[in-house]
């Protein structure tokens, strides 16, 4: 309404450096990986080394040119065949024209559309789609490659296959920038980490390192967003507490995670209370929306809600809880709020060494029988 | 190996020529995906090129020529308006082409790097495809009407160049200009509709009285369709600097538009 009434004014901003002090030197043949939490500037940084912005200040140097692997299928149009959409795709993301016809092969052989080559893609699968998106920029040939989240795409076989594929790039000597959340994908792709966080390289070295400091991060977030003010979200109400009955769990136990939001009259209509349970490198392992239970609660009231978790087991380790009120939007998001232990103390008959559930993201209860 | 710096732009941002050509390639690509785009899924494909200025010079010679009687230099109606319409459609479908390119093609503006200019520069393919055809049956139109251009026939690429240069100096303007403001997109179309009327196309600017032509000489897009139409019908053009000043015109428009584009290019994928 406002903007209606005063249609020239000008909206007020404040100025904001995503990324500031950042000083860092790739060798060559390295594969890097980016990390950091949520907003922490990652793909600031990737954007400004692919040179789709610019930097306000400051100097980066590039020893070749630049192809990025950013959102898969950007530069696809669904009306023109794979054959057309690998030439026009192939020139956007940097490839010659000669370039393309010599690997146009390799393309196709990789991505397994063969078939369909003359079809317009928008009669793909999202399967195909993808692959084919992939293939395409998995075979640049320039010297630096950088990469967003696109591995986690396709299915389990293609996925080995992009992370093979991306893994050889890196062996022939060209430089891999690889921006994740998925610890797992870093661990087994990258050589180095970079650490980010609020805009500020916090750690350069090897992967490792930069992962256990990731890992440590975790607390302070939580100290951060105890403040309700300094929170996310509208505020039009803000969770007061979030408690977990027993800090300390064994992986079968009930979880139960105790939240208050206390009343505000001006807040019309009921809300919903979505609970996210993140491990230690943040992957999120459940999340217990309120919707699914048909559970809403009423503003009006100060709400002591009980949240119980069952039916999963989870894995030895730390886990911190996210809690989001939401209605039409996000009300409050409160990252960190609560965290638990589960004890390394294995549900299973037979004790064994870490080694037997290790990589696992939680444990379940199994049976071997002889048939 | 090539080793890339990248350093804050400069107040005054020259275009990377250099880097343009190199990725001279999507530019091609783009073209060929409109042309193909076009026309895929259209039951008569190209004949809707021809089909739309006839049809524009058609009405014109039933309203203006028949109806209104307006007076065309001793040049049969049909042609007249023919020609004049063939040099609008350009400009216009340049100018409406391009201007809403980066737009239309937001995600790659914000998710890839290639030279931004390439995004309106390619929409010159698809418009002067259209262009040559439409001209190829204009000249067939000439020997209908047995209309001899004369020498001066020889001229029509320099004023098509102008032409060109200065539609592309307005569409690249408008183009980044729309990335900020979308009020740009609703502002093009309603101009473009007055400026079919306000340019000599229908009539010739012998019809236009006196006391008022100044103001249709204010327009340099006059000019240059003043000039194509003189080279394709033989007939001369009403002033003499018509064509010194076209040049200069569409040189410094074009140069301007490159301007524009260039301080603007930094913000693309920010704002838009």
């Amino acid at each position: 309404m406002h903007r209606l009434r005063h249609p020239l004014e000008r909206p007020e901003f404040e100025e904001f450096s995503a990324l500031s002090g950042i000083n860092f030197e790739i060798p060559f043949g390295e594969a890097v990986g980016i990390i950091g939490r949520n907003g922490a500037g990652k793909s600031t940084l990737l954007k400004v080394l692919t040179r789709i912005t610019a930097p306000t200040t400051g100097r980066i140097e590039l020893g070749g040119r630049v192809g990025s692997l950013l959102e898969v299928g950007t530069g696809f149009h669904p009306e023109l065949t794979g054959r057309e959409n690998i030439f026009l795709n192939g020139a956007l993301l940097g490839m010659r024209r000669s370039e393309i016809t010599r690997r146009f092969d390799e393309i196709v052989d990789f991505s397994g559309v063969a078939k369909f080559l003359e079809t317009p893609v928008k009669r793909y699968s999202s399967g195909m789609y993808v692959r084919l998106a992939f293939s395409v920029a998995a075979h640049l040939e320039t010297e630096i490659l950088a990469i967003d989240e696109v591995l986690a795409v396709g299915d389990a076989e293609f996925r080995n296959k992009s992370l093979a594929k991306m893994r050889d790039v890196a062996k022939d000597g060209r430089t891999v920038l690889y921006v994740s959340h998925q610890m797992a994908t870093v661990t087994a792709l990258c050589t180095q980490a970079i650490f980010l966080a609020g805009g500020k390289l916090v750690h350069s070295g090897s992967v490792d390192d930069v992962l256990e400091m990731y890992r440590d991060s975790f607390e302070t977030v939580a100290q951060t967003t105890a403040v309700a003010s300094r929170r996310p979200g509208t505020g039009e109400l803000r969770a007061s507490d979030v408690r977990v009955a027993d800090t300390i769990f064994t992986s079968v136990d009930d979880k139960v995670i105790e939240i208050d939001v206390p009343a505000n009259l001006e807040s019309i209509g009921s809300y919903f209370i979505s609970c996210h349970i993140n491990d230690a490198n943040g992957i999120v392992i459940t999340k217990c929306d309120s919707r699914l239970v048909e559970a809403w609660f009423d503003p009006e009231h100060d709400q002591q809600v009980q949240l119980t978790v069952s039916g999963i087991w989870f894995a030895p380790g730390r886990y911190t809880i996210d809690v989001f009120i939401c209605r039409m939007g996000i009300l409050d998001a409160w990252e960190g709020a609560a965290t638990f232990e589960v004890l390394p103390e294995l549900p299973y008959p037979e004790t064994m060494n870490d080694e037997a559930i290790q990589g696992a993201l939680v444990l379940s209860d199994f049976e071997y029988a002889r048939r | 190996m090539s080793k890339i710096v990248i350093t804050p732009p400069r107040r005054l941002n020259l275009p990377k020529w250099r880097e343009l050509w190199e990725a001279r390639e999507v530019a091609y690509r783009f073209g060929q995906r409109d042309v193909i785009l076009r026309y895929r899924q259209t039951a008569v494909g190209v004949i809707w090129v021809l089909l739309q200025p006839l049809v524009a010079a058609g009405v014109f010679s039933i309203v203006f020529g028949n109806l209104a009687g307006l007076p065309t230099d001793g040049v049969p109606y049909f042609l007249f308006s023919y020609v004049g319409m063939l040099a609008w459609n350009f400009f216009n479908g340049l100018v409406s082409r391009a201007s809403g390119s980066l737009v239309a093609n937001q995600a790659l503006v914000a998710k890839v790097f290639f030279p931004r200019m390439l995004v309106p520069l390619s929409s010159v393919f698809a418009v002067l495809l259209d262009f040559l055809v439409a001209l190829a049956l204009g000249i067939v139109l000439l020997f209908v009407y047995g209309v001899n251009p004369g020498w001066g026939f020889l001229l029509m690429p320099v004023w098509l160049m102008c032409l060109l240069l200065f539609s592309l100096g307005l569409s690249l303007a408008a183009s980044a200009l729309m990335v900020k403001y979308r009020d740009v997109m609703y502002v093009i179309p309603w101009v473009l509709q007055i400026g079919l009327y306000a340019t000599p196309i229908a009539y010739s600017l012998s019809a236009v009285p006196e006391g008022f032509r100044w103001l249709f000489y204010a327009n340099p897009l006059a000019w240059i369709i003043e000039l194509v139409r003189g080279s394709l019908l033989g007939t001369t053009p009403s002033q003499v600097w018509l064509a010194p000043a076209a040049i200069l015109v569409s040189v410094v428009v074009a140069f301007l538009g490159v301007l524009v584009f260039q301080s603007r290019e930094r913000e693309f994928a920010d704002l838009i």
